[in-house]
């Protein structure tokens, strides 16, 4: 099963290192991992997304808590946070389909960040299953290169 | 006034009360020395291989209970260390590891003895820090110690650059270390603690099985107030030999793959178990489905990380193993004994005690219960290193007190015995301290017999030789159908010689009947180390043996 996991780290050099490490070591992998600074610009937060069950999330909840730097981890369901993920994607284009690709992102209420003469870019944010689809209806065009940023994550409503 | 980085870091370790530091000089440590020249408060103990120094820091943290602080320059000198600081890892040995560093503006630049030790340690050590700046250095010195010795303790790296050595700072050392991300949980919660003592007062076959966190939180006197009290068996795995007499009725000795016939049976039969500072490895378990499959288990750990890790736990009770305890002997109703059950556990001691063959060579397990009887009554510390040396050292010798017994028990590292020894000798001066080798471990840091030598320390070592690697020996015999793959060590050169080479005192015995006058003459040598080649039985096994991978009651007894 899927995890998404937020971890609020000191914002303290070679902390990521720690973390990615301490997957790696126990067998965790990591499927996507997003990382900045809080409101607090001492304190990060990870947002990642790795596969397990409720015992290896407990186990890798625990693991994170040990090393010095980490300051809270918890899971987040998805029926009890909002996600989001932005990608951008570099379509091959020309002047027959642009106008077809510009619709596909006006549906998925992306927005075209570049356009050349034989590609446009466009960026879509949304949560997992929004970005998913609008990949598929791009792919037809061709993908000449796609990026994206890693889920981020916050719990809904009030903190706790 | 301004002083030095290097003079701040002595003041630092002077403050956390630290006596001795275990090193060896080099390039960007060189300001370090030159302030330890002069320095008259803390001893420098020059070892001859970084690995050494890492080993006779964590000897001297187990003999004693208090940090052990080793030294080593930049790249090489710092990855000589990684060893002896995965070896204080795994058996959560406090230890601050401090490593010089090129100067700042060199760093990532791939520069003359520059190696990433924070890099490489991470996975190794509880923590680790790199100075970039003198200013943090009192504040990073102070968290490290705090780090190191509280908690589940560990070791902690201090990289430190030669140019914050050489920085000038306002020196004043912190009381108190402040981690807001750092707050170990010692107290036990009440209530599981209660339901804890519900359990034990229901059980009609109980057996407390007892690791290396019971010494660690200094809980020997409570673990025996709580076996007492309800009359609970007690087995220890071999990081908890000590932590319960050895000698006691109700020890059941050590567990596991080489444990005593009779405490496999007991932990496969109990109806509760009750982990003490333990972490169910999987030389202690076997095969985990079969392990203690009828209790109930109560797991008493500060670390929560390892509740649960590796088998299920009906009462997890998070906290200092010996605030635990205090509160559960409290809660517990006395008990008288378990008739039925310590019947039966006397019956499994009678039917298959553990016992060798007097006959057919020299027996290393008779030289283990002749050293016993002459050092008993008298302050000893055991050492081994790690194989068949350590196993027949661990079952033959009886522990009964905490701190006495030293060894690799996680990772199992050969060549730890000898550097260990030092460092429990320096710890423990008035101390008989005896490390039972091998004579593949014996070379693997053999050049510390130097240190023994400089420093007059009376170490004894005991090499039980059979010109073979003895453990993995044994395991070829036993399941690679005895095909001995290099593991014969007889083109050894002549350990006599070698350690009187090294000016340490040395004989050979090939005799039964030569033993005892043997060790009794170790005894008399005070000014050096004594070294005691014992030609003994070349292909003699450790029995009990569970083969891995099968249950511990599947044990194959002699």
């Amino acid at each position: 099963m899927k995890h998404t996991i937020s971890v609020i780290v000191e914002n303290k050099p070679g902390v990521l290192s720690r973390v990615a490490g301490l997957f790696a070591r126990r067998g965790f992998n990591i499927e996507s991992l997003a990382v900045g600074i809080t409101e607090d610009p001492s304190v990060s937060r990870m947002t990642i997304v790795a596969e397990g069950d409720e015992k290896d999330l407990e186990q890798i909840t625990k693991q994170l808590y040990k090393l010095i730097d980490t300051l809270k981890v918890f899971d987040l369901p998805p029926e009890k946070a909002v996600e989001r993920e932005l990608i951008l994607i570099k379509v091959a284009a020309n002047e027959k389909n642009r106008q077809e690709i510009t619709q596909i992102a006006d549906i998925f209420r992306g927005k075209i960040v570049d356009v050349a003469e034989n590609s446009m870019t466009i960026e879509i944010t949304g949560d997992e299953s929004k970005v998913k689809g609008a990949e598929k209806l791009l792919t037809k065009f061709g993908i000449k290169e796609l990026v994206r940023t890693g889920k981020i994550a916050l719990q809904r409503g009030s903190a706790e | 006034m301004e002083i030095s980085g290097a003079e701040a870091l002595l003041e630092c370790l002077k403050n956390e009360g630290v006596e001795i530091i275990f090193g060896y000089p080099g390039g960007v440590v060189l300001p370090l020395y030159d302030v330890l020249y002069r320095e008259k408060g803390i001893k420098h103990i020059l070892v001859r291989h970084e690995q050494g120094a890492a080993h006779a820091a964590d000897g001297y943290a187990r003999a004693t209970g208090k940090v052990g602080v080793c030294l080593a320059t930049s790249g090489p000198g710092a990855t000589n260390l990684v060893t002896g600081i995965a070896t204080a890892y795994m058996d959560s040995i406090p230890m601050i590891a401090i490593t010089g560093q090129v100067a700042t503006p060199l760093l990532g630049k791939d520069s003359f003895q520059e190696a990433d030790i924070t890099g490489i340690t991470i996975p190794i050590v509880k923590h680790n820090y790199l100075i970039k700046n003198v200013k943090d250095l009192p504040r990073i010195v102070k968290e490290a110690f705090y780090i190191a010795r509280s908690g589940r303790p560990g070791p902690v790296v201090i990289d430190i650059p030669k140019d914050v050595f050489t920085g000038k700072i306002k020196f004043s050392y912190p009381d108190k270390a402040e981690i807001k991300s750092y707050k170990p949980n010692l107290k036990g919660h009440p209530k599981q603690i209660s339901l804890a003592a519900k359990e034990i007062s229901q059980a009609k076959k109980p057996v407390m099985y007892v690791g290396g966190g019971a010494i660690s939180s200094n809980a020997s006197s409570e673990v025996k107030q709580l076996a007492e009290k309800c009359n609970i068996p007690v087995t220890m795995t071999m990081m908890g030999l000590g932590a319960f007499p050895g000698t006691h009725e109700l020890s059941l000795g050590m567990l596991g793959m080489h444990g005593a016939a009779y405490a496999n049976y007991a932990v496969t039969d109990c109806d509760l178990l009750i982990a003490v500072g333990a972490r169910f490895d999987d030389r202690v378990t076997g095969h985990i489905p079969k392990f203690a499959p009828k209790a109930r288990i109560i797991h008493i750990d500060v670390d929560p990380a390892e509740i649960g890790k590796n088998v299920r736990v009906d009462i997890p009770i998070v906290g200092d193993v010996k605030n635990v305890l205090k509160e559960l002997i409290e809660k517990v109703a006395p008990k008288e004994k378990h008739i039925d059950w310590i019947t039966q556990i006397e019956e499994w001691k009678k039917k298959y005690p553990l016992s060798y063959k007097k006959e057919d060579g020299l027996k290393p397990q008779f030289i283990i219960e002749e050293f016993q009887k002459l050092v008993q009554g008298k302050e000893s510390i055991i050492v081994s290193e790690v194989g068949q040396n350590q196993m027949w050292t661990a079952q033959y010798y009886k522990f009964d007190k905490p701190r006495t017994w030293i060894s690799s028990g996680g990772l199992g590292t050969m060549g730890f015995g000898l550097p260990a020894a030092n460092g429990a000798q320096f710890g423990k001066p008035d101390a008989i301290v005896a490390n039972f080798a091998g004579d593949g471990s014996i070379q693997m840091n053999i050049q510390e017999l130097t240190t023994a030598v400089n420093n007059r320390l009376p170490i004894k070592i005991f090499v039980l030789d059979n010109c073979f690697l003895g453990m993995v020996r044994q395991w070829q015999e036993l399941i690679y159908e005895r095909h001995y793959s290099h593991t014969n060590l007889c083109n050894n050169p002549d350990l006599v010689k070698v350690a009187e080479a090294y000016g340490a005192a040395a004989r050979r015995v090939e005799k039964a009947e030569d033993v005892r006058a043997a060790l009794e003459w170790s005894l008399t040598i005070k000014d050096r180390p004594v070294l005691i080649d014992f030609m003994i039985a070349k292909e003699e096994n450790v029995f009990p043996f569970v083969p891995p991978g099968q249950a511990i009651n599947e044990m194959i007894i002699d």
